[in-house]
């Protein structure tokens, strides 16, 4: 076996092989070398959204363990608790096994077996009709999809508006956050420069997105001696290992940071050179009340935005690179008033409304801990810097001989998008990066490749025009610039089915599945016909308000038929959701399947360079099971739709692996961009290699493309790299990406709202439009918390989910379920002492969406006001190959029943989605409960309880035992 | 009773960073899946799907909170075989399934000889041991025994399946019999700790205690921030530096 220099993250000294791995003389007859594979399959993991390398033993035809990637640039060997637990979710006994078509009445599980061939033509004759009459009628919304380059493209060919992934009961406040100020996004857009920062401030992660990257991030930065702070209500996970840990109070994020930004200000410790070469802080904004441009950007004759020459003292093009710009004063233009938009910063962040004293009690936070982080800060970025002995070239170009980088780095993600301040929130946290000069910088927060885009990125979302047998004009999703990108008819009424880009939810840049059910059973603003969906548990924890939500799923209208009339889901197990759905196509297990990890959708580039990877086929699936995208593709092929057929009619790709080779998105660009062009030499452009998934296979999987040493940093400005960016179709133009601090997209909203401008809100919407759309970061506390009596609901209350099963919608297995089978609510002692409650006392939890009952666990470490618990590890009895005695539905819980999808209404009566106003993010962490200790005979077991789903045909009975292994184990020793 | 070998040279073990660990169960995972297919395969889980689910497991991650004068610390505590160097688990076992091996200094359990009697796991202080009720034995973490020394894994694969999973790189393995191994050394630098060590077991396994709220905890010196003394205040500041 070879011999080379360490590879992969866990290559320290200390963590190597001992000097002479040479089985000692030892007469105890162990077998040190067994054989343990016969071929090694290296793929792409999907345990979570994390996308890790992985190196699939096969042993006998079985899989007989599977490791982390050293090679691979997410997780270059590590694996975390999921991945190693592949294995049981590969050989779950909860796996579907053939099409079913529902044959009693829905919700109930009942089905009977039928031929893929029956499965495609039942789809297709009900999609052909609606395509032929109204495609808007079917709604395509593919959850936890990993495909959306493919789902999208699909849904625009199929002419609906109606698609989206799970991007908006997830992250899109980081993402609509990050994309709309920086151009890109905390997420896994982007990552700390962890070989070089000094100070990493952690803002409401628990798991999360880039879960390994981060693990082998904090492992750095713990063996450098690193400070690492973090400021989460929970003490556990990254949060436990922290130097400091600031256990802050549910939804005040956004207040803590600015008092962190007023005592940065106030001391003048703020890169005033960053702000302007890379921000909009000197642009010129009109301020000029009642104007129709108020607010807006003072423009030059060529649409760009002007700064004033503090020295030529007269208006000049803020791009202009020998230009001396005024961040400060007041200046008359052509008769008009402006100042520089850092001006207004200044003046609303130096408020004392802002300083540490007016925030503390809110944020349970004392003063004297904010002022010590501001300084702390402040040393590190100022005093603390870095400079990298490498030269390179801005987009003006002026050379650098250095790289100089501001050591601080920060990283955001759950807890501060799930709640309906998140938007403003996250901008905030952007602001302070930016106010330090801290982004893509050495020691800072940096890019990841294809980001930055201009922010916010170009493409707006297609669906105003809908016609039947006719593709959109674009793809479903993207991003609005002002109220005339919006998606609504000329009364303001929503055009999509979920509101996205509607007045609710006008930023709307993943779409809104959460509101999707309630608005197809309610028929507002109108009824659908077909529901399809993949990959998510929206009838179980994937959605708010449980109960009903399952009870809308089920409804009939008055003729006795169904409300929303038919549902085609796909998974892979049977999850709660798969006894809702009229027709189920059943998926594979990710080891099955090909799959693409495409630069168009959610790469797995790191900061140094871009990379996209693939999954393939380890094993053949033993069931009648299709990969989703292939079937999908099959589907577009027998509908019609254009780009899934040839001129002649017949399908233009066989399936998923054949459209991952041979599909363009524009000449050049597919959905792979390693080894492209016919001889395989070229990367992101380039003519279809009919060989690539090959070299992919024999690279270990993936695609990763090195930056040059002066590509890697101030991506934002640096020419090589705005160069490559182009010629890679990252972006449409080598010119910089301006920090947008001031976002002018939000004031063309408020305009509105003030009656200016050709698309006007509804009256009853102007003053909502007007509050949110604050051009600038503010803090309003969460819109649950302002409706509800806090005296009756005193906590706030939270969920994650553990580690070992974060973001793994198929975690429900045999091993990690040993480790969470239940799910306690954690109280802080004190709180639990104030309301005469002990540990393991069952409880009711108590909102205004109802109640739940779950078994209470003490502890120290959460902020006093908050309770918390794992999401997601109660199950519905009948689900997932569970027995009706398990842990997770007898006493295990789901918080969900009790978070409302919908605020309490307003003055007019009318109820929202449970969202952020901004981006349509659902607010799971919103929620105000109370808790009350449970009569004696109503402890030991969870309500609200559920009927039992039927079980699918040929559903064995989950084993009694596993003995997985023993048989690698005796064909080892039948060898001997 | 069995006996133990005469003090060797090579003591394997593992160098476990409390410091680090975050409790992710990766460990915990890796080592299920890689040594239930091995040398003591299988790890056996009972009612896996139900309501007493009961599986074999050689490594455990447990979380404690720990309250000190400086304030609450959630410590993530991952459990293994220590391979102590007198363990009691070792001298109580009377058949001799129970052995440490003279070579390496590993702990392990002979299957063929064992009575499944469970002394040993009364023995053992640390609750290392896991009784597989289905065929009666003891097992046991093997230190990856069938890795460290196989042939047919690359060279740099040949360690424990924990220490080559862990994501946080909180543990580490090597000879804590040789001074100057990079364990031993990093235990020297972190001030590692055994368990329990009035037991008098000698664990060969170290700890790397947490750091919050001790002198290792990282930090800041920096002066409390001041106000900007110019004409005109912050903004006057703004000017003067944009001048100079």
């Amino acid at each position: 076996m070879t011999q080379g220099p360490p590879r992969g993250a866990n290559s320290a000294p200390s963590q190597r092989p001992l000097a002479d791995t040479r089985a000692p003389d030892e007469s105890d007859g162990v077998d040190t070398s067994p054989s343990v594979f016969d071929r090694i399959a290296k793929t792409t993991c999907y345990m979570c959204a994390c996308r890790c390398g992985i190196d699939v033993h096969v042993k006998d035809g079985k899989i007989r363990y599977i490791n982390g990637n050293k090679d691979h640039p997410v997780n270059r060997g590590v694996i975390c608790g999921k991945g190693s637990s592949g294995i049981m979710q590969h050989y779950s006994p909860a796996r579907l096994k053939k099409p079913l078509l529902r044959s009693g009445p829905r919700g109930s599980g009942e089905f009977r077996e039928i031929e893929w061939e029956e499965a495609f033509s039942i789809a297709t004759e009900r999609l052909s009709d609606i395509r032929r009459t109204d495609p808007k009628k079917l709604a395509f919304f593919t959850g936890r999809d990993q495909s959306q380059s493919l789902t999208g493209w699909w849904a625009s060919q199929f002419g609906t508006p109606n698609f989206a992934a799970h991007g908006g009961f997830c992250s899109v406040n980081m993402a609509a956050g990050g994309l709309y100020t920086i151009g890109g996004s905390f997420w896994e857009f982007g990552e700390p420069d962890w070989d070089n920062t000094k100070y990493f401030m952690l803002f409401g992660v628990a798991e999360d997105h880039d879960s390994n990257p981060i693990k082998i991030g904090l492992g750095k930065l713990k063996a450098r001696g690193a400070k690492v702070v973090s400021i989460n209500p929970c003490r556990t996970g990254y949060n436990a290992i922290a130097d400091d840990w600031i256990g802050i109070r549910p939804g005040t994020d956004g207040l803590f940071v600015f008092a962190l930004i007023h005592e940065l200000l106030k001391a003048g410790r703020i890169d005033l050179d960053y702000l302007l070469r890379y921000t909009n802080a000197h642009v010129l904004v009109i301020q000029e009340p009642g104007a129709a441009d108020d607010g807006l950007f003072l423009r030059g004759g060529d649409g760009d935005p002007l700064a004033w020459d503090r020295v030529a003292e007269r208006p000049v093009s803020a791009t202009d690179a020998d230009a001396k710009p005024a961040l400060t004063g007041s200046y008359d233009v052509d008769g008009r008033r402006c100042v520089p938009v850092f001006r207004l910063i200044a003046d609303r962040y130096l408020d004392e409304s802002c300083a540490p004293d007016a925030v503390a009690e809110r944020c349970g936070i004392p003063a004297g801990t904010i002022r010590r982080i501001a300084a702390e800060l402040a040393h590190i970025a100022f005093e603390q810097t870095i400079e990298l002995p490498v030269a390179w070239t801005d987009w003006a170009g002026r050379r650098h001989e250095t790289i100089k980088g501001r050591p601080v780095s920060m990283h955001a993600m759950r807890g501060i998008s799930a709640h309906s301040n998140g938007f403003h929130t996250c901008r905030a946290i952007h602001l302070l990066q930016v106010l330090l000069g801290t982004v893509d910088v050495p020691g800072g927060f940096r890019f990841k490749p294809p980001y930055p885009k201009s922010a916010p990125p170009g493409p707006k979302p297609a669906g105003r025009d809908t016609k039947p047998m006719t593709p959109l004009d674009g793809m479903p999703l993207g991003f609005v610039c002002g109220p005339d990108d919006l998606l609504v008819d000329g009364a303001g009424t929503p055009l999509r089915i979920d509101k996205a880009y509607s007045w609710d939810s006008p930023l709307a840049a993943h779409g809104l599945m959460h509101t999707v059910i309630r608005n197809a059973w309610a028929g507002d603003p109108y009824k659908i016909d077909t529901l399809m969906m993949y990959m998510s548990n929206m009838a179980w924890n994937s959605s708010m308000n449980t109960v009903e939500t399952m009870a809308m799923l089920t409804d009939h209208d008055e003729a006795g038929n169904y409300r929303i009339p038919f549902i085609i889901y796909s998974d892979a197990y049977y999850s709660e959701t798969v006894p809702f759905a009229d027709l189920v196509l059943p998926d594979t297990t990710y080891l099955e399947r090909h799959d693409c990890i495409s630069l168009l959708d959610r790469p797995i580039s790191h900061a140094d360079g871009p990379g996209d990877a693939i999954r393939h086929p380890v094993v053949e699936p033993d069931r009648d099971v299709r990969p989703f995208q292939s079937a999908l593709i099959e589907l577009g092929a027998r509908l019609g739709l254009p780009g899934f057929v040839d001129g002649d009619g017949s399908a233009k790709y066989s399936d998923y692996a054949d459209y991952i080779v041979n599909h363009e998105r524009t000449p050049g660009i597919g959905p792979l961009a390693g080894w492209r062009g016919k001889d395989g030499t070229s990367i992101g452009k380039g003519e279809v290699n009919p060989d690539q998934l090959q070299r992919y296979v024999d690279n270990g999987g993936f695609w990763h493309h090195d930056f040059a040493d002066d590509q890697r940093y101030y991506k934002m400005a640096n020419r090589s790299y705005l160069d490559f960016a182009l010629q890679m179709g990252f972006i449409p133009k080598a010119e910089p990406i301006v920090f947008q601090l001031y976002s002018e997209p939000l004031q063309r909203f408020r305009l509105a709202a003030r009656g200016h401008g050709r698309v006007q809100p509804p009256e009853s919407e102007r003053q909502r439009i007007e509050t949110y759309m604050d051009p600038l970061p503010f803090w309003y506390m969460p819109l649950e918390e302002a409706s509800v009596d806090l005296e009756k609901y005193p906590l706030h209350a939270l969920t994650q989910r553990p580690m070992h099963m974060y973001h793994s919608w198929g975690s429900q297995n045999a091993w990690l379920r040993q480790i969470t089978s239940q799910n306690r609510l954690f109280v802080h002692h004190r709180t639990g002492a104030g309301l005469g409650l002990a540990d393991d006392d069952w409880v009711w939890i108590e909102s205004i969406n109802g109640k739940v009952k779950g078994q209470i666990k003490l502890v120290d470490g959460v902020n006093e006001s908050t309770v918390w618990t794992w999401n997601a590890i109660g199950k519905r009895r009948g689900s997932w190959g569970l027995k009706d005695d398990a842990a997770e539905s007898n006493r295990g819980f789901l918080l969900n029943h009790i978070i409302g999808d919908q605020t309490s209404a307003d003055a007019s009566g009318k109820r929202y989605s449970n969202s952020d106003p901004v981006t349509g993010q659902a607010a799971w962490f919103d929620l105000r409960v109370r808790i009350a200790k449970c009569a004696v005979e109503e402890t030991g077991f969870t309500e609200p309880q559920f009927e039992r789903f039927q079980q699918p045909p040929h559903f064995e009975p989950s084993p009694d035992k596993l003995t997985f292994g023993a048989g690698f184990r005796q064909a080892r020793e039948a060898t001997e | 009773m069995t006996c133990l070998p005469g003090p060797g040279g090579k003591k394997l073990g593992l160098v476990i960073d409390l410091d680090t660990c975050v409790g992710c169960q990766a460990c915990v995972t890796a080592c299920k899946e890689w040594n239930t297919g091995g040398h003591m395969a299988p790890l056996t889980d009972i009612d896996p799907y139900g309501g007493h689910v009961d599986g074999v497991w050689f490594n455990r991650v447990h979380s404690y909170e720990h309250i000190t004068e400086m304030g609450g610390r959630t410590v993530n505590f991952p459990r293994s075989c220590l391979h102590c160097e007198t363990p009691a688990c070792v001298t109580v076992c009377p058949t001799g399934a129970s052995y440490k091996r003279a070579s390496d200094g590993i702990v392990l359990v002979d299957e063929d000889k064992c009575i499944g009697c469970k002394l040993c796991s009364w023995a053992c202080p640390y609750g290392a041991r896991e009784f597989d009720t289905d065929v009666g034995v003891m097992k046991k973490c093997t230190l990856c025994v069938d890795r460290i020394y196989n042939d047919n894994l690359d060279e740099g694969d040949r360690v424990p399946a924990c220490v080559a999973a862990c994501p946080t790189s909180a543990r580490h393995f090597g000879d804590l019999g040789d001074s100057q191994s990079p364990v031993s050394q990093l235990v020297a630098e972190r001030g590692g700790v055994d368990l329990m060590p009035e037991l008098g077991y000698r664990p060969t396994n170290k700890y790397l205690p947490p750091r919050a709220h001790t002198q290792r905890a990282a930090s800041v010196a920096a002066p409390a921030l001041e106000p900007v003394r110019a004409e005109g205040g912050f903004l006057g500041w703004v000017d003067r530096m944009l001048s100079s």
